[in-house]
Parts: structure tokens; sequence; C-alpha cells
């Protein structure tokens, strides 16, 4: 590997294609980001499994972290979109579990960050989004769109307001896209950058290596940030879900 | 020495009042933690990727009706200016300037 190959802070988000496939003139080629949301599933799939498959009343380390992030997910659910929501909780666990996993195994070195893409995160928060939308109108019909009608505005207003409503709810994938992708993107190039400091101020001799503890000592403060960016992002994921989902519930009848 | 059974019992008892002190104490500022979000920097995160949505979804929404309707440029004028209107409601919105509107409308109709 060449010395400008290594600091380049964008080098780790390529995509590679490991099995070539194409069908009906689209790629869809099994690629490193597929390979790493493979091993999402089946890492957290795996650890769910293993921990709870031995199912004693007192539970073993394994066993109480599995239980820990139930009821977190179960607490976060019932807050944000009371008893009635909990019929979403496979989805909700899912999609916290997913990222979660996801961004602490890009905390790990050589590995890639698959929610350092926004079609990734962009194609969660459709999901989401699609959810909340077909079971508002499935559950509520047309009073769905009261969402967008708030009370007490004068009639001259209500197209206006209205407007701005629906583009205020259209954002809402995009936002919730943009910030997981943003915060995971950010947060990995700016740890490259120092890292790359650090290689090429202790390239330069005796003063360069005392000057490169600086940069050095920053990027271990930030590996721990980043591991709190991790886990808050996969939280913020899923406390926005359950505020969405409360809409499609309980959309002001 | 004397007092030794009382004064044993006072002490606990206030070892047990300061004990229930600190454990609020700290359970409030671990409330006010969880409320919200850690550091500054994801606060800029949030409140950036909420203003971008909306101009972004106000301009999207813009493109596609002039391309059914055939009225460019107008539609990506008027729709992106009403996204940049929606931002700014999702910024206010999401630093808590401003109520969301489902919460009060319940109370309304409650009445």
């Amino acid at each position: 590997m060449s010395a400008a190959d290594k600091v380049d802070p964008i080098h780790q988000f390529h995509l590679k294609e490991l099995v070539h496939i194409e069908f009906g003139g689209l790629n869809l080629s099994f690629t490193n980001s597929s390979l790493f949301m493979l091993l999402t599933v089946v890492a957290a799939a795996a650890f769910l499994y293993f921990t709870t498959s031995s199912r004693a009343l007192v539970p073993g380390r394994g066993q109480s972290v599995a239980e820990m992030s139930y009821e977190f997910v179960a607490n976060m659910l019932r807050d944000g979109a009371g008893s009635h929501g909990m019929k979403f909780f496979p989805l909700v666990f899912s999609l916290f579990m997913f990222v979660l996993v996801a961004n602490l195994f890009g905390m790990i070195p050589y590995f890639f960050t698959v929610t350092s893409h926004i079609i990734v995160t962009f194609a969660l928060a459709i999901l989401v989004i699609g959810i909340v939308v077909l079971y508002g109108f499935y559950k509520h019909g047309f009073h769905f769109l009261n969402l967008f009608v708030p009370s007490g505005v004068p009639g001259v207003l209500l197209p206006l307001v209205v407007a701005i409503e629906v583009i205020s709810f259209l954002s809402r994938p995009i936002s919730l896209s943009v910030r997981l992708f943003a915060n995971m993107l950010a947060g990995h190039i700016t740890l490259k950058v120092f890292a790359g400091f650090v290689f090429s101020l202790g390239s330069l001799g005796a003063i360069g290596v005392a000057g490169a503890i600086l940069p050095l000592l920053m990027a271990v403060a930030l590996t721990g940030l980043e591991f709190l960016v991790a886990f808050l992002q996969a939280y913020v994921f899923a406390v926005l879900t359950c505020m969405y989902l409360n809409d499609a519930l309980h959309p002001g009848h | 020495m004397e007092d030794g059974e009382d004064g044993l019992d006072r002490r606990l008892n206030e070892l047990g009042e300061r004990l229930a002190e600190r454990k609020t104490a700290a359970d409030r500022a671990g409330d006010k933690a969880r409320g919200a979000d850690k550091s500054a920097y994801s606060q800029a995160i949030k409140v950036s990727s909420e203003f971008v949505a909306g101009i972004i979804a106000g301009a999207l929404i813009g493109y596609l009706v002039d391309w059914l309707a055939g009225t460019t440029p107008w539609g990506m004028i008027i729709f992106l200016l009403l996204g940049f209107c929606a931002a700014v409601l999702n910024v206010m919105r999401a630093l808590g300037m401003v109520a969301t509107p489902q919460p009060k409308k319940r109370g309304d109709e409650k009445k």
C-alpha cells in the first residue's frame, strides 16, 4: 500500500464488487457493503439466539445483555407510541439492532461501515415512513390526513400551512437518513484524518514524532466519542421510528 | 460513647437521608441527560439534517410538479420557498421552540 493510499480518508468507503451478478441489465453484484450487511444480520441474530438459548432464571452475562436490549427498546416504544405500539416491536427492535451492530462493526479496523452510505440509511428510513403511511391509511382511512391540518388556523392560510406540513412530513425520511449517514461518515473521516496526521508527522523525524503525540491523543479521544455516537445514533434512529409510528397510531383522530 | 445505641441509630438515619438526597439528584441528572442529546456535535448534526431535509424535500416536490405539469420553473420556485419554510419549522420543532401540533390537537378534541 502506498503512502498516499494510507492517508486518503475517503478510501474506506469505496465499494468493491466481490461477486459480479447482473440481472436484467441491473448490476446486482455482491459487494463488500452487502457482505457486511449480511455479517451484521448474522452477528446480531447469532448473539441474541445463543445468549437466550439457555433461558436461565438467573441470567448470565450474555443473557442479561440480551434482556437489557429487549427492555430498553420495549420501554422506548411504550414511552414513544403507547402500549398499542408494541405490535411494532419486532420492526423497531430489528432496526435498532441492525443499526447498532452495523455502527459498532464500523469501529473495527478494516471493517466496512454499512451505515456510512446514504442509500442504506435512506432505504431504512423509507421502510419506516412507508409503514407509517400504509398503517395510518389502513387504520384510520382518510382521517390520517388530519395529521397535516393543524387546528386553529384561519381559512385563508390553510392551503399554505397544509403544504408546509406536507413538505415537513416528507422531509422526515430524508432527515432521518441524513442524520445517521452524516454522523457515521463525518466521524470516520475525522478519525482517519487525525490518524493520517500521526502518520505524516511521524515520518518527519524527531520533532515530527514529538508533534505527532497531539493528533494521536485526539485520535484516541475520537475513538471513544465514535463509540458513543455509534450507540447514540442507533438510539436516535429507534426513538424517531417510535415517534413516527405514534403519528400512524394516533393521528389526532 | 455514652449514647452508643441512640447515636448509632441517629447516624444511620442521617446517612440514609443523605444517600436518598444524592440518589434523587443523580436520577434527575440522568433524566436530563437522557432527554437531551449527549453532545453539541450530535445536536449540530440533528439541526442541520432537519434543515437540509426540508429544503431537499421541497426541491424534489417542485421538480416533480414541473416534470408532471410542465410549468418550469414555477413549481420549483414555489416549492423551494415552501420547503424553506418547512425546514425552518422542522428546526424550530427539533429545538422545542414550536410545539408539534398533534398533542395540542388531541387535547382540543377531548374538550
